[in-house]
């Protein structure tokens, strides 16, 4: 019975939250790539990098929101790269994509290890502190769960209400979910399709690198090699899980993260299952999530295909 | 300024691709170097001299290059028919694990009959590895990409549930390492007392086995023919899934040998570090090969060249041999847009 009352008590639903956080950054960051047409395989690499350039602008002595700023940045040059690479050039989106996540993890170990030469154990810093919302965060159990989290939680909620806005009641989100279904159509309208893919990726890189940027500023406090951990790969699932709509997403990604608290708090309690198996049950859950959905996944129809203009 | 295809390719073209992807990389490396404070000719001749300059690093080289050779072959084989196996990394694990389960004791065998079972084994683990992505992408349209990377996460969980359970060695002082492997299990050295061992000899004879099923077998015909244009294939009989299925098992075999090779020829025990990501190199070395599989051979000599001359410089040096990694991955981004240019031509408009 103490299994089934984990799932009431709010400190559970608390954590997911804060383990949804950088998945909702990464998978809004996908979407917003896949919504115009391009698969973004970088995004391990970029969170990679925005969890060092976050954390390490802190370290320098910058403000926590500069660093959040700086990481975002650092995410979009890296998201430019592949833009470039697979928009104008039309190269292959899946070798470019493990191309620039090689790229940006080993250059991330670079800079690590040339910038801080003589650490032993990687150095904490300051990170974001909850912020109780005041009058909300008093209210039995939501309170608890929903409204004492640290800033970049609340972030990553008002992202995706904020993406969801500019995409379906803004030109401008007419414009990207048009790219990935009908480039032909966007050009028809005067729009530069290599542009608003361009622009479109740089912003879903900046996403995805300040979900890099919560590991390190909002969880674990300091960088490690190989910390985003295979969370990429998931996001990637949970666009299709979402059927690349942001709200679904937002939802896939909190009943995931719940899911992973749940299983953290039943290893303590089920004894006799070696840890590694509840260890493995996100990426189990992720490939179920596929299967059950790539079916009747309404992809976008524009999705990896080049666009040339003049091609037929 | 528009891409234009190009009719035929001056032979010229293919080899300043490469040409242009290592001049490229070397570049990059060398920006780094220097921003690093060290001087950068200095660090690529430790580079070279730690790679290739005593015959003790030239065939550390070439013991790096053995299970470099296998992930390559298996993701050319399988990106030539567009069949995206990011998953070298569990396959490879699959073929160590095999290795290691049936090489410790299980099966008393005899080595000419055990060695070839277990290579046997661990490829047929490699091989249902991806063949569960490949089904799921035939029969769900489920794209292999994300699955096959997964799966790299849980395998590696695995791994390491086996090597604490098991697995667990009991002489091993609670380090996380598998039993040694029998004497009949271990593969020969090809000259005795080096470390380089008869996987990378049995490296070569694949690779001429791929280029000859490439080329010589209505196989490789259809592999190609359903990487150029799955439709068009359809349409001209060849039944698509299951060349699908056959590219699956060739490829993931072939990474899962790589790790049965570096277990029985090298390491001798399965260990939770024993690839330090081939399986990713892999696709690194399978496109600076521009998927031929004879092509693999000198691409993963080149990488690993780089990553053990890397190795030896960083000792000397003092620069961190992550700049191999950046390297190689800069390589990777450069040929790919190199090859482009094999195919097409810039018009400006």
């Amino acid at each position: 019975m103490a299994a089934l009352e984990i799932i009431f008590t709010a400190s559970l639903w608390a954590a997911a939250l804060r383990i949804a956080s950088p998945l909702i950054f990464a998978t809004l960051g996908e979407l917003i790539c896949e919504r115009a047409g391009v698969l973004n395989l970088g995004i391990e690499g970029i969170m990679t990098v925005g969890a060092f350039t976050g954390w390490f602008t802190v370290y320098m002595g910058g403000d926590l929101w500069v660093g959040v700023a700086v990481a975002a940045a650092s995410g979009a040059a890296f998201g430019l790269l592949h833009a470039l690479l697979v928009v104008p050039l039309g190269l292959s989106q899946h070798v470019t994509g493990i191309g620039i996540t090689l790229l940006a993890t080993s250059l991330t170990s670079y800079v690590y290890r040339v910038s801080l030469p003589e650490v032993t154990s990687p150095p904490k810093i300051e990170p974001f502190q909850p912020l109780a919302i005041p009058g909300l965060s008093e209210i039995p159990f939501l309170g608890q769960a929903l409204f004492n989290q640290t800033p970049l939680t609340y972030l990553a909620f008002i992202s995706v209400a904020l993406v969801a806005y500019i995409l379906y009641r803004t030109p401008v989100g007419l414009a990207v979910r048009m790219v990935g279904e009908n480039p032909a159509a966007v050009e028809a309208q005067g729009i530069d399709v290599t542009l608003l893919r361009i622009g479109a990726v740089m912003v879903g890189s900046a996403f995805m690198a300040l979900g890099g940027a919560f590991l390190t500023m909002s969880a674990f406090n300091s960088f490690y090699f190989d910390m985003v951990n295979g969370r990429s790969w998931i996001a990637i699932a949970l666009v299709v899980f979402g059927s690349w709509r942001p709200g679904k997403a937002l939802l896939g990604a909190i009943l995931f993260a719940a899911f992973d608290a749940y299983q953290l708090r039943l290893q303590q309690i089920v004894a006799g299952i070696p840890y590694q198996f509840f260890l493995m049950l996100p990426y189990i859950l992720s490939i179920l999530a596929l299967v059950t959905m790539a079916r009747r996944a309404g992809y976008p129809r524009a999705l990896m295909i080049p666009y040339r203009k003049g091609e037929r | 300024m528009r891409l234009e295809p190009r009719l035929e390719t001056p032979w010229v073209l293919w080899l300043a691709a490469p040409a242009a992807a290592i001049g490229a990389s070397l570049l990059i490396a060398a920006l780094l170097v220097l921003w690093s404070g060290a001087d950068p000719f200095g660090v690529f001749g430790l580079v070279i001299k730690g790679a290739l300059g005593s015959q003790f690093a030239l065939f550390e080289t070439l013991t790096r290059a053995t299970p470099l050779i296998f992930t390559g072959l298996a993701a050319a084989v399988a990106f030539r028919a567009r069949l995206w196996n990011i998953g070298g990394e569990a396959q490879f694990y699959g073929g160590a694990i095999m290795a290691a389960l049936l090489g410790t004791g299980l099966l008393p065998l005899p080595a000419p009959i055990l060695i070839p079972i277990l290579l046997i084994a661990g490829a047929l683990a490699g091989a249902l590895l991806l063949l569960g992505p490949t089904l799921m992408k035939t029969r769900f349209g489920v794209d292999e990409v994300v699955t096959t990377l997964l799966l790299n996460f849980i395998i590696l969980l695995l791994v390491s549930f086996l090597l604490e359970g098991p697995l667990k060695d009991p002489m091993g002082m609670g380090w996380p390492q598998s039993r040694k492997i029998i004497e009949a299990a271990q593969l020969p050295k090809i000259i005795a007392g080096k470390r380089l061992h008869l996987g990378f000899a049995l490296a070569l004879a694949m690779a001429a086995l791929v280029w000859f099923i490439n080329t010589r077998t209505i196989h490789g015909y259809e592999m190609r023919a359903v990487g150029f244009n799955a439709r068009a294939a359809r349409f001209a009989g060849m039944k698509v899934d299951l060349v699908m299925v056959k590219v699956a098992l060739l490829s993931g075999g072939l990474a899962a040998m790589a790790g049965v090779s570096e277990v029985i020829g090298l390491k001798g025990n399965l260990t939770l570090d024993l690839s330090p990501g081939f399986g990713y190199a892999g696709i690194v070395v399978a496109m600076l090969a521009m998927l031929h599989p004879l092509g693999v051979v000198a691409a993963a000599i080149f990488v690993a060249a780089m990553f053990v001359g890397a190795d030896a410089m960083s000792r000397q040096a003092g620069v961190p041999n992550y700049i191999a990694h950046v390297m190689v991955a800069t390589a990777l981004l450069t040929m790919v847009v190199g090859m482009l240019f094999t195919r097409f031509r810039l018009r400006w408009t």
